[in-house]
């Protein structure tokens, strides 16, 4: 199997304004590879819910993208508070997150849900007070 | 219906993007949730806000939408017109209150059933 491309970006947790640069970014690397515009949309949504959730629970994290001839893999680990119902996490409208980020327009409780809904696969490995990692692929062919 | 026939609608104030006004759009989406934005509207839409920040813009291009425009008056900063710029987004602002804009784009035929309940 022939190796990925991979990019990495670290995802500053102390500026929420400028979260979602490593999305972008991603979503132009994606689109150089001429990949197909629905690919793109899923990876790069599901990415950039993953980068927001890393500023807004965890401080930052990393984000690493992996691009296959079949497939693209985004990892994204943080060393943040973890998750201590990950079923809980995962229902629609349910939400952790602060007065103030809602009134950025996140914390609907949507991101999670989202992140699996746009993604072919995602896994959660998260332990409480070490951190998360969320591993999600989506399919190209 | 055109970008700028929708500016007309709403007679909205161009703020960014005076060169892309000929692109079609296909639905709209009124919301203040981004998360929501996140979840449900579909590609070549108008996004309708009153929220102002920066992640409005990255939202609109992770779901590759074409145009915002911020109700009620809001005037975005120059951080969101640049971000917005670098995206190839339009951004306008209109006088009109959120249920208001949204009402005369659906009046006006907005193919109300690509921004039904999905």
């Amino acid at each position: 199997m022939s190796e990925p491309l991979k990019f990495s970006y670290s995802v500053d947790g102390e500026d929420f304004m400028s979260a979602g640069t490593a999305s972008t970014d991603m979503k132009r690397v994606l689109r150089q590879l001429g990949l197909g515009t629905e690919v793109i949309r899923r990876a790069a949504i599901a990415m950039y819910e993953g980068e927001i959730n890393m500023v807004i629970h965890a401080h930052g994290g990393t984000a690493l993208v992996e691009i296959y001839g079949d497939r693209i893999e985004m990892t994204l680990s943080d060393n943040g508070p973890g998750i201590p119902d990950v079923e809980l996490a995962m229902s629609e409208g349910y939400s952790t997150a602060a007065e103030n980020i809602r009134e950025l327009g996140f914390g609907a409780g949507m991101g999670l849900p989202n992140m699996k809904k746009y993604t072919d696969e995602m896994t959660i490995e998260t332990e409480v007070g070490k951190g998360t990692t969320v591993h999600m692929t989506v399919k190209t062919v | 219906m055109t970008i700028k026939e929708a500016a007309g609608l709403l007679d909205a104030e161009i703020l960014c993007g005076e060169d892309w006004l000929d692109r079609e759009i296909n639905s709209a989406c009124g919301s203040d949730m981004m998360s929501d934005v996140l979840a449900f509207v579909k590609e070549h839409s108008i996004l309708l806000t009153g929220l102002l920040n920066p992640q409005v813009v990255r939202t609109a291009e992770m779901m590759d939408m074409s145009c915002i425009v911020f109700v009620r008056g809001k005037h975005p900063g120059d951080a969101i017109l640049k971000l917005a710029g670098d995206c190839g987004i339009v951004v306008m602002r209109t006088e009109y209150r959120m249920f208001s804009a949204c009402g005369k784009l659906y009046a006006a035929g907005l193919c109300p059933e690509a921004s039904a309940k999905v």
